[in-house]
């Protein structure tokens, strides 16, 4: 069952670090799996919890979140705040069952493109193997 | 019947609080009631089921439900009321988010029922009975109603026009409710009614000592330090969630020394609360190392009940049906 | 065999369902009350933080939050192993005199009160605050609403909010009084006190001065023999806040007196599957069914106990009443069920003294109000007399203080059995031949309703309530329905 499950991944990608890696990656030809639906943020800082959220519950197996290395924010303090919020909320999904697997946090910069496709394929092969994410069935009331 | 507005009122999952605030406002209630003609209400008056179904459709101006959605009764109930009803109030924290009891997501039906019944350390039941839907005892046959898996708010069952916050929403909230709802003036459908449109450090007695930017280092709980009741409590890293919360209750529990703990839930346009409460505070924490970050949250052992007390059952990730890991 | 099933149970809190058992000549055989409520309370508490616990339990109930608030807030004490100031237990017994003291009244005089204020057989139309305020007057009717409001919001006051107080922690309170709250308070306690007096003589002149309540309180439909439970102090006079709970047998010689922290050797838990609700019984005597007597544990709680059980009140006006109710009873102890209304008018006699001793306290305006805790929680259990009966909270806890388990023993479950047993008494009285009207119904509700019943407490466990409906059944058909969804 596990072989035929291939794990949906939101990536939030910031404009300035990480969406250029991954055009970087698509224009050096590197191949990558194709399990990420890509959402452009202008810094990482910009990730609501309340997105990440809304993934989970709207089919998303897993999230990654991906911005510039700290210290090189274009907003300065942008990635910082991410880093802060997604502590919290790593410990909060894991509370709710949550495997930390399925929620990531990475800087990846502007020619980082390899470390890009690294992490992508780390992170398919990790929740493929925890399966899809279960949600609440709804009972028809 | 006159022509005076009808009102009706109804108690899912309740814990009887939301009926004690309506009946909190007192002698306002006698000017309710020259106002209009309350046609359902269990608590106090003795009209029944049949009552309101023979009531036309669409003739209740409004129906104020307070309580969150557990026994097949109650769904089947505030479906009837929405039948009969212009418009359809969830009244409450629990039937707004679910409330305290929507805590009992974190964990199965089958769970509760083996704790309660098996596992306290008090009980003694060696024949391991459980409460069953129906029973035969002595002949006789006795039922006990459906219990759904997990709790909902009201508006995932039906549909709902507006919500009056707050576990229990104080009674001024009620009355202003009340009065916007029999204004003629009304709001945008799913509005949050009665309450402020600020935060609750609009309202706050130390408002004034709240700096433009609050940065903490430490996370304390409330039996850990004893505050100054002059200064902020989140600069003296209480976790207050007034700034994450709407106001409206003028900030009762500040007021007795304790942090607020969010029962009057989001602003607009936020829908889930526990997420955003708990963003607001992790990005307050002025340390620049994930280390030092993950120190100051592990003060924290209890995120889920902190942040997520009233509004656990919007979150459709809590109550999931098959195994999860924990 | 024909069932009629009573639902709504009214003027109560919470839901309840009846079921009444005919034989073959209508008379009743069984009966049964049903609860089918259930919560959760005690699995969620699980991975919550124990300081949370008296904010999130008072969530149990909207009308007895400060009863969850304060057993929990003592069970942080114990958790801790931390002594509260002395102000803040002065504090903390204040505003549950109040509370307690408020939420007495409104069961006299909209509950249960009705019932002899206007008479059990009154229509049903007029059983009911509207009939109480036909019988006793306008004025007094606004006087019990304004005394509830001036109660309630002193609660505010002093304790953060009336609906769910905040201010319970481990060591203390987080508020205290200030003097210039000193002197409102002192004049809320003269008024609270002549309030308790005229709601004593009310009942005298309507239910004490008729013969046929005096002898409805007295029927033997009404009567059960069981153990009887409640808090008393150092003198074994009745205290709400604190003390050992005791237990006298139905003869009433004293049969335990212990901690809280042993209620384990005391107290056990019966399941039945045609109820959510569970029954605790006297473990040293065991459980024998849904019968009276010394053999069996079933005992009983709430006022009528707590005056059988103790051997004075700690107020001279109260002593006074007790006194009397005894002397016409018969002596203690008294097992007429309906005794409960008086025991209930005295108890708000102490309150409203209480009420006005500790407002009249030289030291209630301190401000140390709290010791902080230094030891590491393990094991907390905490006991108060809600209004309902004796409420018991127990949570044990890892060190960083996050529970890992909590038990919950609840007012009115202590009740349970011999509400149960009321209940089907009072059936098999009243239902004859098959005949079930308004008036025979509400006989029978009269016997749950002394109790003054709190479903929403008595099971914490899962949530749910259901309008009460009569169902009437011949041979399994539906035949008739009957409703009263009243409160």
């Amino acid at each position: 069952m596990s072989d035929e499950f291939d794990p949906k991944i939101v990536l939030f990608a910031c404009n300035w670090c990480t969406y250029a890696a991954l055009d970087l990656a698509g224009t050096s030809r590197m191949k990558y799996p194709p399990n990420f639906r890509v959402i452009k943020v202008m810094c990482s800082g910009r990730v609501d919890p309340q997105f990440i959220i809304e993934a989970f519950m709207q089919g998303a197996d897993g999230v990654l979140v991906a911005g510039c290395h700290l210290g090189d924010c274009h907003y300065l303090e942008g990635n910082y705040k991410a880093m802060r919020r997604m502590a919290l909320l790593k410990r909060m999904l894991n509370d709710l069952g949550i495997e930390r697997e399925r929620v990531r946090l990475q800087w990846i910069s502007a020619s980082e493109a390899g470390k890009f496709v690294e992490v992508a394929k780390e992170m398919v092969e990790q929740i493929r193997t925890l399966g899809p994410l279960t949600r609440r069935v709804e009972v028809s009331t | 019947m006159t022509d005076k507005p009808k009102i009706a009122m109804y108690w899912c999952a309740s814990c009887g609080g939301c009926e004690e605030a309506t009946v909190d406002i007192a002698e306002r209630i006698l000017d309710l009631t020259s106002l209009v003609d309350i046609v359902f209400w269990p608590v106090a008056l003795d009209f029944k089921e049949e009552d309101v179904e023979n009531l036309p459709d669409g003739s209740v101006t409004a129906s104020l439900i307070n309580g969150g959605v557990r026994l097949t009764e109650h769904d089947h109930m505030i479906k009837l009321l929405r039948k009969k009803s212009k418009i359809v109030v969830a009244y409450g924290a629990c039937s707004a988010w679910g409330g305290v009891p929507g805590l009992a997501n974190l964990y199965r039906k089958e769970e509760l029922i083996s704790l309660v019944y098996h596992e306290t350390p008090s009980v003694v039941n060696p024949t391991r009975v459980v409460p069953e839907r129906r029973s035969i005892v002595d002949g006789a046959e006795l039922e006990l109603p459906d219990v759904f898996p997990y709790l909902v708010p009201i508006d995932q069952a039906i549909d709902v026009d507006y919500y009056v916050p707050g576990c229990p929403p104080t009674a001024d909230v009620t009355w202003k409710a009340i009065e916007t709802l029999l204004s003629g003036r009304l709001p945008p459908k799913g509005s949050i009614i009665g309450a402020s449109e600020k935060s609750l450090c609009d309202e706050c007695p130390l408002n004034q000592t709240k700096p433009e930017k609050i940065l903490i280092q430490d996370l304390k709980r409330p039996h850990q330090v004893i505050p100054d009741p002059e200064k902020c409590l989140l600069t003296q890293s209480l976790l207050c969630l007034g700034p994450a919360t709407r106001g409206g209750c003028t900030a009762l529990c500040i007021r007795a020394r304790m942090p607020c703990t969010g029962c009057f839930g989001p602003l607009d346009p936020v829908s889930d609360y526990g997420a955003k409460a708990a963003s607001f505070i992790a990005s307050i924490i002025d340390f620049d190392d994930e280390k030092s970050v993950e120190e100051v949250i592990d003060k924290l052992p209890d995120p889920i009940g902190t942040f997520y007390r009233y509004t656990l059952a919007t979150s459709r990730l809590a109550g999931r049906l098959t195994e999860g890991k924990r | 065999m024909k069932d009629i099933v009573i639902t709504p149970t009214t003027r109560l809190e919470g839901h309840g369902k009846i079921v009444v058992c005919l034989d073959d000549n209508g008379d009743c055989n069984k009966a049964y009350l049903q609860i089918p409520e259930l919560r959760g309370f005690e699995k969620f508490a699980e991975g919550r933080h124990a300081e949370d616990m008296p904010q999130i339990t008072s969530r149990i109930c909207g009308v007895c939050p400060m009863a969850h608030h304060m057993a929990s807030t003592k069970a942080l004490d114990d958790l801790y192993r931390i002594e509260p100031t002395n102000v803040a237990k002065k504090i903390r017994e204040l505003v549950y005199s109040i509370f307690m003291l408020e939420d007495h009244a409104i069961h006299v005089y909209v509950l249960g009160g009705p019932d002899f204020i206007v008479g059990p057989t009154a229509p049903k139309a007029e059983r009911n605050i509207l009939g109480v305020v036909a019988k006793v007057g306008k004025e007094t009717a606004l006087r019990v609403i304004s005394m509830r409001k001036t109660l309630r919001k002193t609660n505010e006051m002093l304790a953060g909010r009336t609906i769910n107080p905040v201010i319970g922690l481990p060591g203390g309170v987080s508020r205290p009084i200030s003097s210039s709250e000193v002197e409102e308070l002192k004049r809320i306690g003269n008024e609270a006190v002549e309030f308790a007096l005229f709601t004593l003589k009310v009942f005298k002149d309507i239910v004490l001065s008729k013969k046929e309540y005096v002898d409805a309180i007295a029927s033997e439909a009404y009567t059960h023999r069981t153990y009887y439970m409640g808090l008393v102090d150092e003198h074994n006079r009745v205290n709400f806040y604190d003390g050992k709970i005791r237990v006298i047998t139905p003869k009433g010689n004293e049969f335990a007196k212990f901690e809280a922290h042993d209620y384990l050797d005391q107290l056990a838990e019966h399941v039945e599957p045609w109820t959510y609700v569970k029954f605790p019984y006297l473990k040293q005597v065991g459980w024998r069914g849904f019968t009276d007597g010394e053999d069996n544990g079933i005992m009983s709680v709430a006022p009528l106990a707590r005056l059988n059980v103790a051997d004075g009140m700690a107020t001279p006006l109260a002593q006074e009443s007790y006194e009397e109710m005894f002397k016409v009873l018969g002596g203690r102890p008294v097992h007429h069920t309906l005794a409960n209304h008086w025991a209930r008018v005295i108890e708000i006699v102490y309150a409203a003294e209480r009420l006005r001793e500790l407002a009249n306290d030289p030291e209630i305006a301190d401000p140390r109000i709290r010791n902080l805790p230094s030891e590491v929680p393990r094991v907390g259990i905490g006991v108060v007399e809600a209004p309902r009966g004796t409420l018991i909270h127990h949570y044990e806890t890892d060190n960083r203080g996050v529970i890992r388990k909590a038990n919950l023993l609840v007012a009115t479950q202590h009740n349970a059995a011999r509400i149960a047993l009321s209940v089907d008494k009072a059936a098999r009285n009243y239902v004859k031949q098959g005949r079930v009207d308004q008036g025979m119904l509400n006989m029978v509700e009269m016997a749950l309703r002394a109790y003054d019943p709190c479903h929403a407490c008595a099971t914490h466990t899962y949530p749910g309530s259901m309008p009460f409906t009569i169902y009437v059944y011949r041979d399994g058909r539906l035949i008739e329905t009957l409703r009263r969804e009243f409160r």
